[in-house]
């Protein structure tokens, strides 16, 4: 059936923090920005020191037996109901959609929904929940976004980005042909069929580099990484960044004008 | 008869065990992936503009509730269906299997002492290779729906389910008619139809035998619904004396009122039309005050394979597909290698899905793999089937990846290699025991700089990923200490 509307919690004080894998060791700055973001918000970030990975890589490898395994010890740490919010769609969109399915029928089934039922996307959490203001200090800049496949079609949160962007009054957004279209990442689908996904991939960097953006932002690591490095190897100059580290940076009050 | 071009490759030969070759070949066909890019951005805007002013997400909603209900009642459905139909005059066969259905149609065709064929467009005859089961036993065959044709002609396979020949642009069809059938070498799609058309005119005329497809079986009227633009299919239904309609068993649906909102569907996603040129309702043959129409009328019901879907809940739901092809237009995948690189009838997420569970995981060995499970194939089928959840399924199947749900899919576990379980317990092992992360991360953070410069397939496309110089975790135990000390 159609995806059920969504209840968004009011402005609680505390969140907790699941900042993935992927952020952890490629993209710590964009969880920092976030927790910045948030507690300038008036909210205070916990962040679990035992949190490890959402078990998405297994899990989208078939192998759901270490997937569960791993997904259980997440389970145990965000006792309290506070709301948990994640950088990353893909990630989100693990928890909040898969768990569910991943536990049916175990004794964790009910532990397991009740998690997947408070886990938020960041960005979308700043947007519909903490109802956000932000003030541009930054130069002019012309951005093009891309956001995921798990962002748009299974967290369906595509807005929040653009809501947040539009806010800053010195940043161009603009849209690349296709943009819809996915980026070719789709975790061990990269490797495994490294030729299709290239050929995806290729074809996005394209489609970003064409709208002339100074940069390009994603919500997402997989795929930051996959764009970034492509346009990389092909040295052209359409650096990346992560949607929350750039909205960071871009509303510092001394920023240098 | 000759050969179109010497060097071209045969589309459409070859099979999924040499899914990666057949990936490779088309990626670096700029000709071929221009074609597909082309055909479905556009089939892509039809559709979205087709469904504008339509509340989709109700009729898709709608759509899938019909197609869930029939096939709850599947048996009793196909019971009535074969009642109902007998009662009209139509013939019923039952097939197990494509060859079953085959010798069928063979004998219905010997009965008639018949010499040749028309076909109208029908995907499971594509299944179960019916034309060459009747060409090896001396008939002529000829498919008359211009994409078919098409591809008879150049002897390839169809490679979309919906447009047979969309893998080929005007000049190469100008090229292969004026090689094949003389008429003038003329990139112009006008002038390459009327060609075609006048030639398949004579040839409704001589064909002792039509044979279609059915888009959906009536079960409380027995009526075929056949939809097509080009009036083949109302010819090849009418004109021969004897018509064989062609299904799988899980296209019949309760009652006429089902079909309406089916169609609202069908036609739109698939070519975005509002309706298509032709709508045929075939309910019986000729009757004795009428003027034409065939004088016999059969139905051939083929399983093969779907009641063995049937069998698994999750599964069974790849048979609500009213083959609209939707999923492959819109597939990232599909677009850039095309339908022959499959290797199956059936191409596109579809095809991944379906092909897998009628020839067997070991047979099909990188079919669920080959998606970056982007969603889009799940966001636009008209019927609801969760084409990337059914792929995920596959993936566990393949490797035996879930000890809590028990795998059913022919070749299940023949992807579960040990050393890619070591790796996985190796994984696990690490993310279970949050002492042990942080202390690996850690570490891979300060040996950053040795961290491999080359990865696979990986860095044939990108630079490697570099890892930041500090984690996150790392970052924020800092970050607590300073704001607590």
């Amino acid at each position: 059936m159609s995806q059920p509307v969504v209840l968004y919690p009011s402005k609680p004080d505390k969140v907790y923090l699941f900042g993935t894998c992927l952020v952890d060791l490629f993209y710590p700055e964009a969880g920092l920005a976030g927790v910045e973001l948030l507690e300038r918000e008036g909210i205070e970030v916990i962040y679990p020191q035992d949190q490890t990975c959402c078990g998405q890589p297994a899990y989208t490898s078939g192998r759901s037996d270490e997937a569960r395994a791993v997904a259980r010890t997440q389970l145990d740490l965000f006792p309290e109901d506070w709301p948990v919010v994640v950088p990353s769609g893909s990630c989100a969109g693990m928890v909040r959609h898969q768990y569910p399915k991943l536990f049916a029928g175990t004794e964790d089934a009910a532990r397991a929904e009740k998690l997947a039922a408070r886990v938020w996307d960041l960005a979308d959490f700043l947007v519909n929940v903490c109802h956000i203001k932000l003030a541009d200090t930054g130069e002019p800049v012309t951005i093009a976004l891309h956001t995921s496949c798990s962002s748009r079609r299974e967290m369906g949160v595509a807005d929040s980005g653009p809501a947040l962007l539009r806010q800053l009054n010195n940043v161009t957004l603009v849209e690349p042909a296709k943009v819809t279209e996915c980026c070719g990442f789709g975790g061990s689908f990269a490797v495994r069929h490294a030729d299709i996904s290239g050929a995806m991939a290729n074809d996005k960097v394209a489609a970003l580099a064409q709208t002339g953006c100074d940069r390009f932002l994603s919500t997402d690591c997989g795929c930051l990484m996959n764009i970034s490095g492509v346009a990389e190897k092909q040295q052209k100059a359409l650096p990346g960044e992560h949607l929350l580290s750039f909205l960071w940076q871009r509303t510092q009050p001394n920023r240098e004008a | 008869m000759t050969q179109t071009h010497p060097k071209a490759p045969q589309h459409g030969h070859g099979s999924a065990i040499n899914f990666r070759p057949q990936v490779k070949a088309a990626l670096t066909n700029t000709q071929l992936r221009g074609n597909f890019d082309r055909a479905m951005t556009g089939l892509m805007h039809k559709r979205s503009a087709a469904f504008a002013d339509w509340d989709l997400e109700a009729l898709r909603d709608l759509g899938q509730a019909i197609r869930q209900q029939a096939l709850r009642q599947l048996p009793d459905l196909l019971e009535q269906l074969e009642r109902q139909c007998q009662a009209n005059g139509i013939q019923v066969h039952w097939a197990r299997n494509g060859d079953e259905a085959c010798r069928v149609i063979t004998e219905i065709c010997q009965q008639r002492q018949a010499r040749t064929v028309i076909k109208g467009k029908s995907m499971v005859t594509e299944e179960m290779e019916l034309n060459a089961h009747l060409e090896q036993r001396g008939y002529t065959v000829l498919e008359s729906d211009l994409g078919e044709y098409i591809v008879q002609m150049a002897k390839e396979t169809p490679s979309h389910i919906i447009m047979p020949a969309i893998h080929k642009n005007t000049a190469e069809i100008a090229e292969l008619m004026h090689t094949m059938t003389g008429v003038e070498q003329r990139e112009d799609a006008h002038y390459l139809t009327d060609q075609a058309r006048q030639q398949l005119r004579e040839k409704f005329m001589q064909a002792d035998v039509g044979i279609s497809g059915v888009n959906f079986a009536v079960a409380d009227s027995g009526t075929l619904c056949l939809v097509e633009n080009e009036g083949n299919g109302r010819l090849t239904t009418t004109t021969p004396p004897c018509h064989i309609a062609v299904t799988g068993i899980e296209k019949v649906v309760p009652s006429l009122t089902d079909v309406a909102p089916l169609l609202s569907l069908l036609t739109r996603s698939a070519t975005g039309q509002s309706i298509t040129t032709y709508v045929n309702m075939i309910s019986r043959p000729r009757q004795p005050d009428e003027k034409d129409g065939p004088e016999a009328v059969h139905l051939v019901l083929v399983d093969n394979g779907r009641s063995d879907i049937y069998q698994d809940d999750e599964l069974a739901q790849t048979l609500q597909c009213i083959r609209c092809g939707a999923c492959m237009n819109h597939c990232p995948v599909y677009t850039r290698i095309g339908g022959h690189a499959y290797g199956t009838t059936y191409p596109g997420p579809i095809g991944q899905v379906l092909m897998p569970q009628l020839l067997g995981l070991e047979q099909t060995p990188d079919f669920a793999s080959a998606s970056s499970l982007c969603g889009s194939c799940g966001e636009v089928c008209p019927v609801r089937i969760p084409l990337p959840s059914l792929l995920l399924r596959l993936r566990r199947e393949a490797v035996d990846g879930d000890q809590t749900r028990p795998s059913t899919v022919p070749g299940h576990g023949s992807k579960r290699s040990g050393m890619e379980s070591l790796i996985w317990t190796f994984w696990r092992v690490v993310h279970r025991h949050p002492g042990l992360y942080r202390q690996t991360t850690r570490l891979a953070s300060r040996l950053r700089a040795l961290s491999p410069k080359r990865l696979g397939g990986w860095t044939r496309y990108r630079t490697a990923p570099k890892l930041a110089k500090t984690t996150l975790h790392s970052a924020m135990n800092a970050r607590s200490r300073r704001q607590q000390p």
